[in-house]
């Protein structure tokens, strides 16, 4: 009983910090429809600098807490609404995820790259002082904790319905461009509601900091269990989203209490925030279809057949070539950029084609790897295999998640991989517990110059197919169904079973190039295949250009070159970070990515077009066309965003009636 | 004395598409203009340029005397020029009460606005904390229409009143127009349809394929439409 009350009271703890990060997410997603995956991240690099101004510059607890959550954190916040966000209004979702999943990735590089990784012991505030309750202890961090999101919960109601502002947030939901003809200035209003989601997220790293220590990885993936929690509240409604902290915080917290300490079952308890996450989403009852939409759709461009196999037999020469002038030891970068390339190619058909975002590719990838080294054959039947059953659990996957949609789809990829994570492959069916498994290379190769050429030759193969597929009647249904999912069902096209194929289709390649990579590495082990490692590598494809093989290549090759650059110029490694992270900002503007801009650019030379009128004639050279061609070509909303700032106009409108 | 909103050789489009091909237009202070002009021909796109949602990419805009082509539609809004675009333009998931509440933004008081309102209005009383998208078609331009109302604006323009709404609100709409109107307030309407608002105005333009073909009073107007019309198709 006495251990009841116990856990009762630390679950209400930990659920009181969780609501207090949902609680942002949920300001921020519902007045901005933007989804910031990096929302721990927020949390984590806050937290960091909370420690930083406590522990190194010596400030009093409260004051480095009052200027973390009080101006550090908003200004971040508004700063990444301002440089990351503004362009993304009106952007499929899908978009906008991938670049904040950029802020993600950037904030963990510049974390990692200010405060190296030691062991940082932190405190809670009042040290281990406190009260009993009955027969439980209740320090008086804890009290803060829950007094915190009191106090939040009160503060967001009284801004959200009691306020102009408030309302203002509420509105710019619904319609941005109305609310700038009511003459509010839309651009404050989503720079405060970003700052002030960054600032709970400080608040509820900063807290839950002495709970989870101060770590990169933790403090990030806290944001699931906020996730989980903002779910519940159909990231929506505040009051569900405190129901769904708490709920959280309870389970997790009996989870500890109440299950025997097997090995087993500690997998189990770190995937309860997971386990919740799938759950809500799953229970959630789910949006309407949408219609069409025009903007920030990609066209998606398919060179001829023959010129796709030409480039092929092309880049398998070139990579024959590379080998050779390469040292051995290069020859396995070489490759494992090919077999990243392959990974990316699943998602062409997925992300690109389809407009799915999976969040945790390289799970499927780690499946792959685990069917080769438990096959142990070297015969390429086994990459078959590895293909077969990632296509296989891909197919599962999509089952339980075919109601979703959009991002609630996108996070429950995200809680299939954090499973996957904490109870597959730890587990003894697959690497066990920090187990690492050996994989044979594939039968009669010699050496790994013949390795490259067959990782080169898959991924033109692979690179085909997809091309194929996108020629096929399957992929015209493809993009039909991610511009108009509800042109679609009028149709009467089956969604779902189209839907089962292409997850299991995409499963299937990144598995196929985990058969791969496991030949190559030689070793694999669970911490290669881990969801966080997943975030960098859609990033990647995205900005490279998810919607084309070229792209895929392009964005294999630097995600394998990116942890080279970064180990062979450490001052440069978070700047590597910074310039992925800035690119992704590019998407708003062109989705198809960073190729489709090396092709356009040739092509925009030849349309040249005459500046505007306002422009003054000097700077007609053609860099200034280009950019000016650039702006011309978003639609009326974007064309707006530079003018936010120029402030009222002289005018000498106010009782200019005529006889008032 | 200068027209308050006028607009000289104005181009504008959307992207590569150019959809006014050069627009001249002036609304003389405290008149009622009638902008009519079959589907497609750019009423609406010509609204968004002085609205300040369009920029224009040649031409110029001048609202009140000021050379307004880089304002943002947020700072002319905040000056007097209250703009209802096409469709509902209402916030559905906001109550009557916060759309109103909003419509302070424009600079006028909370309570003088809700006065206002209620007052024209007392079907917008009776479900003032009711969700704005609950509200029949009327009745969200009904709300609208209190947003100029109570702003009190210096220009108002008005994309497509009538749309979908029974003749009996589309007068009672139209009254609110020419009340308006007699306040001093310049009104700029666009129809699709002329008689109801022709029936309110003091002038008439005519815009076909992007370009104002006939300007004058509505009667001449009235008379020549169908031949503008029917030009328009050759
Ligand atoms: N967002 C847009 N992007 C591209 N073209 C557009 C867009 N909006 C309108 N157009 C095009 O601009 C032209 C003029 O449209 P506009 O809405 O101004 O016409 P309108 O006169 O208001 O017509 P209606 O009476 O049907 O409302 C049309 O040919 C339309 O196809
Ligand atoms: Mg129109």
């Amino acid at each position: 009983m006495s251990g009841l009350i116990a856990f009762t009271v630390l679950g209400l703890v930990t659920g009181a910090g969780y609501a207090v990060a949902a609680s942002g997410l949920v300001l921020t997603y519902s007045t901005s429809r933007v989804f910031n995956v990096a929302h721990g991240a927020i949390g984590m690099v806050m937290a960091f600098l909370c420690w930083e101004l406590t522990v190194q510059r010596g400030l009093p607890g409260w004051l480095a807490v009052l200027l973390v959550v009080g101006v550090a954190a908003p200004l971040l916040g508004a700063f990444a609404e301002r440089v990351m966000m503004r362009h993304l209004a009106g952007a499929p979702e899908g978009t906008t995820l991938v670049v904040t999943v950029g802020l993600l990735i950037m904030l963990i590089g510049a974390a990692q790259a200010i405060w190296p990784a030691t062991a940082r012991p932190v405190e809670p505030f009042f040290g281990q002082r406190g009260f009993r309750v009955g027969s439980a202890f209740v320090t008086y961090h804890d009290l803060v904790m829950v007094a915190a999101a009191l106090v939040v919960a009160a503060g967001l109601y009284s801004l959200l319905s009691r306020t102009r502002i408030g309302a203002a947030m509420r509105a710019s939901v619904d319609n941005r461009e109305l609310l700038r003809l009511y003459g509010a200035r839309t651009s404050l209003v989503s720079a405060l509601s970003w700052a002030i989601g960054a600032a709970l997220a400080a608040l509820a790293g900063i807290l839950l900091t002495p709970v989870v220590g101060l770590s990169y990885f933790d403090l990030t993936l806290l944001v699931i269990s906020a996730y989980a929690a903002a779910v519940v509240g159909r990231l929506r409604s505040l009051p569900w989203t405190f129901v769904g902290a708490l709920l959280l915080g309870l389970a997790q917290s009996y989870a500890v209490g109440y299950l025997p300490p097997t090995e087993a079952l500690s997998g189990l308890r770190a995937a309860i925030p997971a386990l919740f996450l799938f759950a809500a989403l799953l229970l959630s009852p789910q949006a309407t279809l949408r219609v069409g939409q025009i903007k920030g759709i990609a066209g998606v461009p398919v060179p001829p057949a023959r010129r796709a196999l030409v480039s092929g037999v092309l880049l398998v020469g070139a990579a024959a070539a590379a080998s050779f002038a390469l040292p051995a030891a290069q020859n396995d970068q070489l490759a494992l950029g090919f077999v990243y390339g392959i990974v990316m190619l699943s998602l062409v058909p997925l992300t690109g084609y389809g407009g799915f975002v999976s969040l945790t590719q390289l799970t499927f990838v780690g499946i792959g790897a685990v069917t080769v080294a438990r096959l142990g054959t070297a015969s390429p039947l086994g990459l078959l295999a590895a293909a077969a059953v990632a296509a296989l659990v891909g197919a599962l996957v999509a089952l339980p998640a075919l109601r979703l949609r959009g991002l609630y789809l996108a996070l429950s990829t995200l809680a299939f991989g954090l499973l996957m994570d904490k109870l597959v492959f730890q587990s003894s069916l697959a690497f066990g517990f920090n187990g690492s498994l050996s994989v044979p290379r594939l039968a009669g190769l010699r050496g790994e110059r013949a390795y490259v050429m067959v990782c080169a030759a898959a991924f033109v193969v692979v690179g085909l197919g997809v091309l194929a597929l996108r020629r096929s009647g399957y992929g015209r249904i493809l993009l039909a169904m991610r511009d108009s999912p509800a042109g679609c069902a009028t149709l009467g096209l089956n969604m779902r079973w189209t839907r089962v194929r292409l997850f299991a289709l995409s499963a299937g390649i990144a598995g196929f190039a985990g058969g791969l990579l496991g030949g190559l590495r030689q070793t694999v082990a669970a911490t290669d295949f881990q969801l966080m490692g997943s975030l960098p590598l859609l990033l990647l494809a995205v900005v490279a250009g998810v919607t084309s093989v070229s792209g895929a290549a392009l964005g294999g090759m630097a995600l394998m070159l990116l942890p080279v650059l970064a180990s062979a110029f450490p001052a440069l490694g978070g700047l590597v970070y910074l310039l992925v992270g800035v690119a992704s900002v590019g998407l708003g503007r062109d989705p198809n990515g960073v190729v489709s801009h090396l092709f356009k650019l040739g092509r925009r030379r030849e349309h040249w077009r005459p500046a505007p009128a306002r422009r003054p004639p000097s700077s007609a050279s053609t860099e200034a066309t280009r950019v000016s061609s650039a702006e011309a070509e978003q639609s009326s909303t974007e064309n707006n965003s530079g003018a936010e700032h120029s402030g009222t106009p002289a005018l000498p409108l106010r009782g200019a009636g005529v006889n008032r | 004395m200068k027209p308050i909103l006028e607009l000289v050789g104005v181009t504008a489009g959307y992207g590569r598409i150019e959809v006014l091909h050069g627009v001249d237009l002036a609304l003389p202070r405290g008149a009622v203009m009638a902008l009519l002009g079959p589907n497609g021909a750019g009423k609406s796109t010509l609204l968004k340029v002085a609205s300040g949602q369009i920029r224009a990419t040649a031409g110029h805009v001048h609202v009140g005397g000021a050379h307004v082509n880089g304002a943002s539609p947020d700072a002319l809004a905040r000056a007097g020029l209250c703009t209802i675009p096409e469709g509902r333009s209402v916030f559905p998931n906001l109550t009557v009460r916060d759309n109103l509440r909003l419509s302070t933004y424009a600079g006028a008081r909370a309570a003088d606005v809700y006065g206002t309102a209620f007052d024209r209005f007392p079907r917008l009383a009776e479900r003032a904390n009711q969700l704005a998208g609950s509200l029949s078609g009327g009745e969200q331009q009904m709300l609208a229409m209190a947003r100029a109302l109570a702003t009190n604006p210096a220009v108002l323009l008005v994309d497509e009143l009538s749309m979908g709404l029974a003749p009996l609100v589309v007068r009672e709409l139209y009254e609110v127009v020419a009340g308006l109107a007699a306040d001093g307030v310049s009104v700029l309407v666009v129809e699709q349809f002329a008689d109801a608002a022709l029936a309110v105005a003091d002038r008439a333009a005519v815009l076909v394929h992007g370009r104002v073909v006939a300007t004058g009073g509505p009667d001449e107007i009235a008379d020549e439409l169908a031949n503008l019309y029917l030009g328009s198709v050759t």
